[in-house]
């Protein structure tokens, strides 16, 4: 397989998470390598959104986990430093700021200043309207960047947060459940997008309650149980088929050994 | 209603946000103040028709402004400091023992100031440290800081009538343009440094960020306990600059300073239209809510009222405004 002699886009090893009593990670390694996409496959409770989460330096790692960016190993990982380097993601809670307008949340976290530190407000707002119509298909005056985002729809607040993700042109886009609640067509631009990640040659790991969205996506998947890496297939080794009836024995036993 | 139809979504949103709902909440602080204003023109036509009035509300209302003003960042990131009374008592009792020990006025304005941002980011520092809402952590430190300073002072005040005082008061409470006492220049000036804070740099949208949605705004690498700890720092600084105001202005420095300021300053930002809840709020609003609750205290008296009725007076116009506020909020939101 050409793909793994790449240097993988973010690697984790041997990372564990344990809040209080409970392990939601377990040593889980994985790689994700350059235009590659990874779904990622778990029942509730399987340590996903935690995976998230530690991927983008929101929880730290437990003591002896190791998270690698592009061949280096990476001390102090924060959200900041994540988002610095290349890595965006869409939350299952969307992560937006509702009160606040559209442009705000757009470029929360990462504004365009000038060079002595200034908010440049007025070209936060253009590039906040023009996004939004090239990219979500608003025609242009259609969502004004001055709009409050409580005023939106599920789907065009979805819309801001994958916008936001494709804004700053990640090396890696991680999409967690991002289609729920979401009506047909808004998944369907959705399932685009991951497609578009893919031929502009980027990776993404894309979450999802639904094989069907999953599978047709991807290039690879991980099934992860509770806490735990409990399968890697390539597509090309396992049928959708198989995959279902893989997980439903996961789900049943925790293992997949028998397969 | 905007679910069922893509061109539903495109029509209904395809303008931009409306005048009352952009302003709203600013129109509805604005025309409070102004009704009172025109009920006190009215009922007390002499007062409010000469410029001593507005020369009396220049001098006091500064007082408790230049708290007003940061605590309103305070409150937008969600939390709240009941303890810059405090802080504005422990600095300027500080100001009182170094120039006592030294005789170097600069010196003794730095070591209150210093004072001022250590308090104030200590406020900040156990607030997000151990999670413990500020409201019940900075009664604490509103006793620890009262304390401190009571033991140290020995309870007894100072007198500033040293002339080499002179300088410094001039620049601080003087009169400089118009007749108009100087702490309300200082007022416009730290409204717009603050203001320029809040709306034009990254920590000033981290502050909306972070009283908006506080997850979100740390899931998108907003790091909302320094931002918080900021806040609390720049309360603590303006408001041993208040207490050093209100000190010069009556020569004397009381060891219970600024007790009675506690109230006035939190109304004001409330009255201004900064949301209880965060993420909302403006510092004109908290501008204009402060000469509304300087307005009122010299109204009434003005207007042949006794003073006994400037609280019922007060409440009524809180209640009101904040109930407007309320409804204001739901139809914006619509």
């Amino acid at each position: 397989m050409q793909v793994n002699t790449a240097i993988p886009v973010i690697e984790l090893k041997n990372v564990s998470k344990t809040f209080g009593e409970v392990r939601s990670l377990s040593e889980v390694s994985l790689a994700i390598y350059p235009g590659e996409i990874v779904g990622l496959l778990g029942d509730n409770g399987a340590g996903k959104s935690t995976l998230v989460k530690t991927i983008m330096g929101f929880h730290q790692p437990d003591d002896g986990g190791e998270i690698w960016f592009k061949g280096e190993k990476i001390s102090d990982w924060n959200v900041a430093k994540a988002r610095e380097l290349g890595i965006e993601t869409i939350y299952q809670e969307r992560a937006l700021c509702e009160l606040q307008p559209i442009w705000r949340n757009m470029f929360m976290g990462r504004e365009i200043v000038n060079r002595f530190g200034k908010l440049d407000v007025k070209r936060m707002k253009e590039e906040a309207s023009r996004l939004m119509s090239e990219h979500m298909g608003f025609t242009s005056t259609a969502v004004h960047p001055d709009n409050a985002v409580l005023t939106m729809s599920g789907g065009e607040k979805q819309g801001v947060a994958i916008t936001r993700a494709l804004h700053f042109e990640a090396e890696l886009v991680i999409l967690d459940e991002p289609t729920v609640g979401l009506s047909l067509s808004e998944t369907k631009k959705t399932l685009e997008f991951v497609q578009g990640i893919k031929k502009s040659g980027r990776s993404a790991i894309f979450i999802d309650h639904n094989i069907f969205h999953i599978y047709p996506a991807v290039d690879r998947m991980i099934v992860l149980d509770r806490g735990k890496v409990a399968g890697n297939y390539l597509k090309s080794e396992i049928t959708m088929d198989e995959l279902i009836e893989s997980m439903y024995r996961v789900a049943r036993t925790g293992s997949l050994k028998e397969h | 209603m905007t679910e069922n139809t893509k061109t539903a979504v495109k029509g209904n949103s395809a303008r931009p946000p409306s005048f009352w709902r952009r302003f709203g909440m600013q129109f509805g602080i604005w025309s409070v103040g102004i009704l009172i204003w025109l009920v006190f023109v009215f009922t007390a036509a002499e007062t409010f028709t000469s410029k001593d009035i507005y020369l009396a509300f220049a001098s006091t209302t500064p007082m408790f402004a230049i708290m007003a003003i940061p605590l309103t960042l305070i409150v937008i990131t969600g939390e709240i400091d009941l303890s810059f009374p405090s802080i504005s008592a422990l600095a300027t009792g500080g100001f009182a023992k170094i120039y006592a020990g030294t005789g170097n006025v600069l010196l003794g304005i730095g070591v209150a100031l210093i004072i001022g941002v250590i308090c104030g980011y200590l406020n900040g520092w156990l607030t997000t440290r151990f999670a413990i809402p500020s409201l019940v952590i900075t009664i604490g430190t509103g006793f620890l800081f009262r304390g401190i300073e009571l033991a140290w002072m020995n309870g007894s005040g100072t007198a500033l009538t040293d002339p080499e005082l002179d300088g410094i008061k001039s620049i601080l409470v003087g009169r400089t343009f118009f007749g108009i006492a100087n702490q309300f220049w200082w007022t416009i000036l730290i409204t717009g440094i603050l203001w320029y804070v809040l709306n034009r740099t990254r920590f000033g949208a981290h502050i909306f960020l972070t009283g908006d949605n506080k997850t979100s705004a740390q899931l998108m690498g907003v790091n909302v306990s320094k931002v918080k700890r900021r806040t609390f720092a720049i309360m603590g600084f303006f408001a041993a600059f208040a207490g050093l105001v209100s000190s010069f202005d009556i020569s004397y420095f009381w060891p219970t300073m600024g007790e009675g300021q506690l109230m006035n300053s939190i109304a004001a930002v409330f009255l201004g239209g900064t949301s209880v809840f965060g993420g909302i709020g403006t510092l004109t609003g908290t501008f204009v809510g402060s000469f509304i609750i300087g307005a009122i205290n010299a109204g009434i008296v003005a207007s042949g009222l006794t003073a006994f009725y400037t609280q019922v007076f007060f409440g009524l116009v809180i209640i009101a405004s904040v109930i407007l506020q309320a409804i204001i909020s739901k139809r914006v939101k619509r």
